[in-house]
């Protein structure tokens, strides 16, 4: 599944990233990567936006961004 | 000894700093503290606005510290970080100080990982101590020291707890001759680095930095590096070891992408240094203080009316605050003109002086107390971390008007100013999403337009309402800027979106420090700028609108006036030679020259005046809306005036329509300067200039039409 799928309080490890080039180096650089543990905070009206944290760092996506990144509990 | 030193060439005991680090780990604020102790800051905004150089002296040593922008990686994601990336690659800097964050070490090492590489003199701040204590993180950066090869020392820009010692640490690392750290990746990718290595040596390839920085920028892809080599004969040997040495690593990684092996290899490093080095007593079940106000302020149903909340109390803070100190400064600038008034017996100079210079400044001035809210207003949303939630609560809804999440905080600083708000559209990435963001800060009422729709809102609407209208102009400039960037976005900026993907701060105080530091910055800005600028451009337009003399109507009215006897009488002509003797001035003849394009949209000519003026600056509009009005009313000037006279001599309709030319037109010279530089066209100014001025007179017409109705 991916992470756009993941209702808030869950807790999914990264699988792959499918997002390409800048993207992807923008999220690696936020820890983002294979093997992270991440977890849903909350999620923006209509579900827009979906915060995360990883580690010790909030970070904001969109759906479509979320949508790239496989995850699985 | 202090005649040695002015003797001794400067660059002997010259160290050049590069300060690095993430995004949001207070550097600015460090530098703050280390300037301030030392003081003599240097802020030569304007020639490289993007970086910040501060001097100092400390003991026998110069310091030059260069302010970099906040960068998570060395990757060239937005402009900013390809400023830090391309300084940091040209290596022109002695020192590396990289500034990390206590509670978020492991993040803010992997930009380190990167430094690391680079090979040169570094040292490592570990920026907020004070907090990770607080938060129960305990680091032992004796033990970092050694695992990393470079100097840690914990610091706090906040409580200046270690600033001595970090510059002591960097004036032991400059000294030494070897380079700091000693980054080490997996075997096999060390065998790869050792490859190319080894043939850069044997061919004796020039480069900036070490050979080694060189193997792993060549193999992480780095465009730079790449250029550079491609164009040495070098390359036809390179490349093929090259490749065998990326499909090497990338199959011992499992992956297809060369540079995520290489992030994973940062990142597998640090999180063994930062085990080792870290007591953390592990995050406890209750939630932090951030999830808890999160909750409230970023909650699906109720985020979106609370920041709407928080705009309007800061604009009627900003009326009803501001309005407290104005009658004080109004009856200070009317005193003042009348006391040096009195000791000038030349009516022209006097004239000068008085309705000039002090009557257009003082126009200005009077609204020092509402820019000053204004300002902490905004200093607030930014230094809190409360921005990038409602850019998260925005997003969605901006999204469909074409723009981005991020867009919400050059937006916001237009607010405060255009100038610096679109420099911030540097955090885009995507050139077109940056582009739309920048068309658009212009629709965001600066804090330079509010002495207008003060003056305004104060004259045709109750006091009660003022506050309200206030919010009501920005709020509806905010939504006319909305649909502009939709129109743009369907027409001239087609094209793919920008990823939305950023960084939640933590909740923090704001540091009253950090806020009266920008906030009396501004407003110094504001007033110099009212002394210098608009002191010299009401001058002008004071001359502009007294010549040339004409000296028939002159003793025409005074025959007139002398027949009279009546007070009242003599007042009334007295008027109306003031107002003829304007309208045969040169700007009354600019006024009247322009006066048709503003008639369908119910301006008359000293309305029509006071727009052009405003090209220049838009305090400009409202001391020339003193200067015309006053003089073309020969009572003495009293407090609140102005408002007065435009209440009465301005109709409902005609008000609104130039509030709305004000609201949309071009921004200010230097704010169009700025545009032009940051769009990275002239054509691009152009374009805005016709974009604001057809939106602003469609709209103003529509405005005036429909007021009418009433």
């Amino acid at each position: 599944m991916n992470l756009s799928q993941c209702e808030k309080e869950c807790e999914v490890k990264v699988i792959k990233l499918h997002a390409k080039g800048a993207l992807k180096d923008r999220l690696i650089s936020f820890g983002l990567m294979k093997g992270a543990d991440i977890k849903v905070l909350a999620h923006a009206p209509a579900k827009s936006t979906i915060e995360i944290i990883i580690a010790r760092t909030r970070l904001a996506l969109r759906r479509e961004e979320a949508e790239l990144i496989e995850v699985a509990k | 000894m202090t005649e040695d030193c002015v003797a001794c060439p400067v660059m002997a005991n010259h160290i050049r700093v590069a300060l690095v680090g993430q995004p949001n780990v207070g550097k600015s604020m460090l530098i703050n503290s280390v300037s301030n102790a030392h003081l003599h800051v240097g802020n030569f905004s304007g020639v490289t606005v993007d970086k910040t150089e501060v001097l100092f002296d400390y003991e026998d040593y110069h310091f030059t510290v260069v302010d970099l922008p906040g960068s998570y990686a060395l990757n060239d994601y937005s402009i900013e970080e390809k400023v830090t990336s391309t300084f940091l690659f040209n290596g022109d800097f002695d020192i590396i100080v990289n500034v990390v964050d206590s509670t978020n070490l492991e993040k803010n090492m992997q930009l380190t990982a990167e430094l690391m590489s680079m090979n040169k003199k570094m040292v490592m701040a570990l920026n907020m101590s004070d907090e990770a204590e607080k938060e129960g993180i305990d680091i032992d950066e004796a033990y970092l020291s050694k695992l990393l090869g470079i100097n840690c020392t914990k610091v706090s820009a906040v409580t200046r707890l270690g600033i001595d010692e970090l510059i002591k640490s960097v004036i032991s690392t400059f000294e030494q001759d070897k380079t700091s750290g000693k980054l080490v990746f997996s075997e096999a990718i060390e065998e790869e680095i050792d490859n190319v290595v080894s043939l850069l040596n044997t061919h004796k390839y020039q480069a900036p930095n070490s050979y080694r920085n060189v193997a792993i920028n060549i193999l992480k892809d780095n465009k730079r590096t790449y250029e550079r080599m491609i164009a040495n004969p070098i390359w036809t040997e390179v490349q093929p070891v090259l490749l065998e040495a990326k499909r090497h690593i990338e199959l011992h990684h499992d992956t297809d992408d060369v540079k995520e092996a290489f992030a994973e290899e940062y990142a597998s490093f640090n999180r063994g240094v930062v085990a080792e080095i870290l007591n953390d007593t592990p995050l406890s079940e209750k939630r932090t203080m951030t999830e808890k106000i999160d909750s409230i302020l970023i909650n699906q149903y109720f985020g979106i009316p609370i920041f709407l909340f928080f705009m309007w109390s800061l604009f009627q803070l900003t009326f009803e605050l501001g309005a407290i100190p104005m009658d004080m400064i109004d009856g200070f600038f009317g005193w003042l003109g009348d006391v040096v008034g009195a000791t000038i017996s030349n009516d022209d100079i006097r004239s000068l002086i008085v309705d000039g210079l002090i009557g257009g400044v003082g126009a200005v001035v009077l609204f020092v107390p509402n820019i000053i809210i204004l300002f902490i207003g905004i200093a607030l949303l930014e230094s809190t971390g409360y921005m990038s939630r409602v850019a998260f609560l925005l997003d969605g809804f901006f999204h469909k008007f074409g723009l981005h999440g991020q867009s919400f905080i050059p937006l916001v600083t237009g607010f405060g100013c255009s100038i610096p708000a679109y420099m911030s559209a540097r955090i885009l990435k995507n050139d077109r999403d940056r582009l739309l963001t920048l068309f658009i800060i212009g629709f965001m009422s600066c804090g330079a337009r509010l002495p207008v729709y003060v003056l305004f809102a104060g004259a045709f609407f109750s006091e009660e309402m003022a506050g309200n209208i206030l919010f009501l102009i920005y709020i509806s400039g905010a939504i006319i800027g909305l649909f502009a960037a939709k129109l743009l976005k369907l027409t001239a900026f087609k094209g793919e979106d920008e990823p939305f993907v950023m960084e939640m701060p933590k909740y923090r105080l704001p540091s009253l420090k950090l806020v009266w530091h920008t906030v009396s910055n501004k407003t110094w800005m504001y007033l110099k700028k009212a002394g210098t600028f608009i002191a010299a451009a009401a001058m002008l337009v004071w001359f502009m609108s007294n010549y040339p003399k004409n000296l028939e109507l002159n003793s025409q009215f005074e025959s007139k006036i002398s027949a009279l006897s009546s007070q009242k009488e003599i007042t009334l002509v007295e008027n109306k030679w003031a107002e003829q003797r304007l309208e045969q001035s040169y700007l009354g003849e600019v006024g009247k020259f322009i006066a048709p394009v503003f008639e369908p949209i119910g301006l008359d000519w000293k309305m029509s005046v006071s727009i052009l003026t405003g090209l220049a600056a838009k305090e400009v509009v409202v001391s020339t809306l003193g200067v015309l009005y006053s003089l073309g009313d020969a009572v003495d000037e009293e407090s609140s005036s102005l408002k007065a006279l435009l209440a009465s001599q301005i109709s409902f309709a005609s008000a609104m329509a130039f509030i709305v030319i004000i609201m949309i037109y071009l921004p200010c010279l230097a704010a169009s300067i700025v545009f032009t530089r940051e769009a990275g066209h002239i054509k691009y100014f152009f374009y805005l200039l016709g974009f604001t001025s057809i939106a602003a007179y469609i709209l103003a017409f529509i405005t005036y039409q429909v007021a009418l109705l009433f």
